[in-house]
Parts: structure tokens; sequence; C-alpha cells
């Protein structure tokens, strides 16, 4: 039995429990479509004030990689709840007896949420690409490839957080805590370049900092910058790092 | 089937930097034979939880061994889980899901191929006869229901060990006589079951042997008739018309009589080894000294006198 088809066992299991749960298909179709109307408009005309011109195609240029970048994160930081919840609910345990690798255990769950945030990326950008974003094809496939790496990143150190703290009411306040001033200095609502020098070098240290100059540069076909690959090197680095902390966390405390 | 020697566990808390440790379980020798149903009888945090846990390859135990159908618990705990089935106290369903399709699921997870673990699935449903509701979500099920299905799920790969936590806690009167059957059911096929329970009728109808734990550690192991006999013997009550005196003295020079216990103007308690051979002696010793006996009596004791004996108090206290 390979780690490659225990995954898929774990994995088929939890998509057929999200298609089953419509509410989960709702939300994901309406939050993107929230997160571009409401927000879009207003970028448009800050971006005005710096020279950009007045259309949406700009203002989706700069919006939609932030956009993902946010989505990647703040979709992926919760899922911790979503494993403690199983965890209580005696089903973890149920499987934990038969001889399943316990990597997959925690691989197939996170490989779910990834792709639940992917369909949500992809929406948002065909969304975007109707109202008038121009992005080529390689750079968008290439944006994607970052975007699943970012969110496979964020669902695993949600994992290894939920399974340090063991509580579900203590889980959220903390997920909010680390995420929020991540998100706030990584430039995904307004580009860094708004921030004064000792907030860009605060900046510096946010991985999703670089993410998202990464991910703008490809939306700009800039594939030719060192942030494309500074940032690529980053977010892999990082979700190795991420992957390997919850797996080896997960396996130890459940054995 | 199961041997053990030594089991630990010590469970540490940390508290503003003292660290307060629980020996849960300090050092079980069990040796459970092949289709046996050895009952684990002890009251809530007596340890059997965790030590079926580790057996169960759940928790690591803290010293001690263990071989499990053939299998070291240490050193090879996913082999174990190969020979094993296990079967948690709560509920280990999702909601939104079949019965059929979880036992699919299940025998996936045991290495089997899609078609096969269909038709594992559908044996399952046949044996355990979840075909009426199987097909359902499980969110929907009844206590005994979700239990049946449980116990499904943890012998969907045929395993040469069962160990249920508690099977019964919470079902009612009807729904626990099935699940014995149940459990009967398996033990005949073969299997070998390992079963944590605090109810004593539990112990006492069901299982072949019994082990009882009190604070981590093992006070008493045998057959329920074994150990009940081992503490007190049984009693015998007997009624008389009038001859009392006479019935006591000559009753109390018989060999399978051990105590005059009590003795009122028409009775008479009596404390032997076994009850149904003295009652046959009482009878004869009786007829022979022209005594009339009323009525008779025989209580056996309880395994909560065992617990009683052995640990100062009573399970249904502690």
């Amino acid at each position: 039995m390979t780690l490659a088809h225990d995954v898929w066992l774990v994995f088929q299991r939890q998509m057929l429990l999200m298609i089953r749960t419509p509410i989960w298909i709702a939300v994901a179709v309406i939050q993107p479509i929230i997160y571009l109307t409401l927000f879009a408009p207003m970028l448009k005309q800050a971006l005005v004030s710096v020279g950009t011109p007045d259309t949406y195609a700009e203002a989706y240029l700069v919006y939609v990689p932030g956009l993902l970048v946010s989505i990647s994160c703040f979709g992926g930081i919760f899922s911790g709840f979503g494993l403690l919840a199983e965890l209580r609910a005696g089903v973890i345990e149920r499987v934990r007896v038969t001889p399943v690798s316990r990597q997959a255990l925690l691989l197939g769950r996170a490989l779910r949420e990834v792709v639940n945030m992917f369909f949500q990326a992809v929406l948002i950008t065909l969304i975007a690409l109707a109202l008038g974003l121009r992005v080529p094809a390689a750079d968008l496939l290439l944006a994607y490839l970052l975007f699943i790496l970012l969110a496979l990143m964020s669902v695993t150190v949600s994992y290894g957080i939920a399974l340090l703290i063991r509580n579900e009411a203590a889980l959220g306040p903390v997920y909010n805590v680390i995420a929020q001033p991540i998100m706030l200095i990584a430039g995904v609502l307004l580009p860094i370049a708004f921030a004064p020098l000792w907030l860009k070098r605060v900046a510096d240290w946010n991985p999703f900092y670089w993410a998202t100059s990464a991910m703008r540069a490809l939306f700009a076909d800039h594939l030719g910058q060192n942030v494309v690959w500074e940032g690529a090197l980053v977010t892999v680095a990082l979700t190795a790092l991420g992957l390997a902390w919850s797996t080896n966390l997960f396996a130890r405390s459940l054995r | 089937m199961i041997e053990t020697r030594g089991l630990r566990k010590v469970y540490r808390t940390k508290k503003r930097r003292t660290v307060t440790t629980v020996d849960a379980v300090r050092g079980i020798d069990l040796t459970v034979a092949e289709g046996e149903i050895f009952g684990f009888l002890g009251p809530n945090g007596a340890g059997k939880t965790t030590t079926l846990r580790m057996l169960a390859t759940l928790l690591t135990p803290d010293g001690g061994a263990a071989v499990i159908a053939g299998a070291d618990l240490l050193a090879n705990p996913r082999e174990v889980r190969r020979r094993i089935g296990y079967v948690a106290q709560s509920g280990s369903t999702w909601d939104e899901v079949s019965a059929r399709e979880e036992l699919a699921l299940q025998a996936r997870m045991y290495g089997a191929s899609k078609a096969d673990a269909k038709q594992a699935a559908d044996a399952a449903m046949d044996s355990f006869g979840l075909t009426s509701f199987g097909d359902r979500w499980c969110k929907t099920y009844s206590g005994g229901q979700r239990r049946k299905v449980d116990i499904a799920l943890g012998v969907i790969h045929r395993p040469r060990v069962l160990f249920l936590d508690e099977p019964t806690t919470g079902l009612d009167p009807q729904s626990r006589v099935n699940l014995w059957d149940e459990v009967n059911r398996l033990r005949d096929e073969g299997m070998t079951i390992f079963i944590t329970t605090h109810y004593l009728e539990e112990a006492d109808q069901l299982c072949d042997r019994v082990a009882i734990i009190d604070q981590g550690t093992i006070v008493a192991e045998g057959t329920p008739a074994e150990l009940k006999r081992e503490v007190a013997g049984d009693v015998v009550s007997l009624v008389l018309n009038g001859s009392t005196m006479k019935a006591a003295e000559v009753l109390s020079g018989q060999p399978d009589i051990w105590v005059l216990e009590g003795q009122q103007t028409d009775s008479l308690r009596l404390r032997v080894e076994s009850g149904s051979a003295a009652i046959q002696q009482i009878m004869r010793t009786l007829d022979n000294s022209n005594i009339e006996l009323g009525a008779f009596e025989l209580h056996r004791p309880s395994l909560d006198d065992v617990f009683l004996a052995k640990t100062g108090r009573s399970l249904r206290d502690a």
C-alpha cells in the first residue's frame, strides 16, 4: 500500500463529504464574487491617484493576484478547526487503527482544502477575465502553481497549530492573531509600495509578501523579474517545512 | 493470542512548570487465549481504556511488552494493526455517508481492491443485519444501529483479535442483548475478543474470562465462576417449619458446608462451597433426619463481591 493510494482514499472521502454539504459550495461560490464586487471599485480609484489608468483591467491586474494570495492564507489558516472536530468525533481514531499511513490521513485532508481554495481561485480569475482582466495563459498557470503551494502551506501550518493547541475555543483567536498581520503587510489589498520604509522592511520578513510580489509579476507578464523566482523559492521552502512539521507532529502525537 | 508483560503507561501533565505524573497503568500481565471473550472489568478511571488503547496501537506504552496475534506491539505496530480490529467507545462514522460506504472505505484502508471492498461491505451488511437502514446516512441511525455499524467496521478485514471499548455503554437493554449475541457470533467464527466494561452483568454473562482492574493494576483474574467461588462460596437460605435447631445441628457436620451464618426461628443461612452440590446434600440430610424443608434459595456471589473483597470498595461506588 503506497502513500499515494492512502492519500487518495482519504481525499476521496473528504471530497464526498464536502459535496454532500451544499453550504460549503454556496460559500465557495459567493465569497469570490463578494471580494471582486466590493473592493475592486475602491482600489481602482486609489490606484488612479498614483497614476494607474482608470480601468478595471488595470485594477484587476493589481487586485486579483493579491486576492489569490489572501484566499490561500485565510482560506487555509482555519482548516485546523475541521481537523480537531474530526479528532473529537472519533472518525480519525477509527482509521488510525488501520495500517493506513499516518501522513496520508493528514495529507488527504490538506488536499481537500487546497482543492476547495483552488476552485475559488479559478472562479475569481474567470470572473475577472470576463470583466476585462488580461493575463497570458502560461503566466496564469504558473500563478496557479504558486497558489496551490501557498494554500498547502497555510493548511499544513494551520494543522500544526491546531495539533499544538488542541482547543477549539482558543484556536480562532490564535489563527486571527497570526493571519491578520501577515495579510496586512503582504500587500494583498493595497500594494506595499504605499507603505513607509520601515513597514517595507518588516514586510521583507513576511513570506506572503514575497508571494504577493511574485504573483503580481506573473499577472503582469514580468516572468523575468527576480521577485518571481524569489517568491517561488520562499514559498516552496516554507511549504516543504510546513508539510514536514505538521505531518510529523500528527504522526507523533497521534502515533 | 494476546500476551502482555509489565505493560505500563504514565500520563504527564504540566502546570506552571510542575510536572505531575499519573500512573494510569502500572505493569499489567495478561494472557488471552485464542477464541476467548476476555473481559476487562473495572470502575471508570481504573486504566481499562488506557490499556486497551495501548494494545490497539493508539498509545505508546511507557514500559513492558506485548505480543498480539503473533506481532510485537512495540517493534511492529503496523503489523499488529493488520491483525486486529478496534471499536472505540464513542461513535466513529461521518454523518453524511451511509454504512455501506463506510464499510467499503474501511475495507480499502486495509488494502482491499475496490471490487473486493464492495463485496466485503455487502457481506457485512447482510451478516450484521444492516440492510434495512445501512444505505441511509449515518446521522439518521439510532444508538443501537450505530453500534452495529461500528462493530461491522471493526471486523471488516476479519481480524484475529477484536478490541471493544465499553461496547454497550448507553445502549438500551434490548440493544445490549443483541450486541452480546453479535459478539458471541464473532467468537464462534474463531475471533478472539477483548472487551472492557464496567457492567458486572456483562462481564458475568458475556465473558469467558475476566480480569478485574483497579488503579492501574489487575487485582483478580479468572473465569467469572472461579472468581466468585474464590471469594465467597455460595449462600443457601433455607426456610424450615419449626425444627431449625435440629437442622442446624445435623447440617453443621456436613463437609460441603462451611459456616452457619444466621439462624432465626424458621430459617437458616448457610455458606457453602458450591451451591448446586450443597443443595443435594442438604436435602438428603434433612430428609434422613425427617426435617421438613419449606423452601430454599441459592445466592451466588456477584463479581461485585469479588471486587469488594479485593479492593475494599464496591464497584458500584468506585
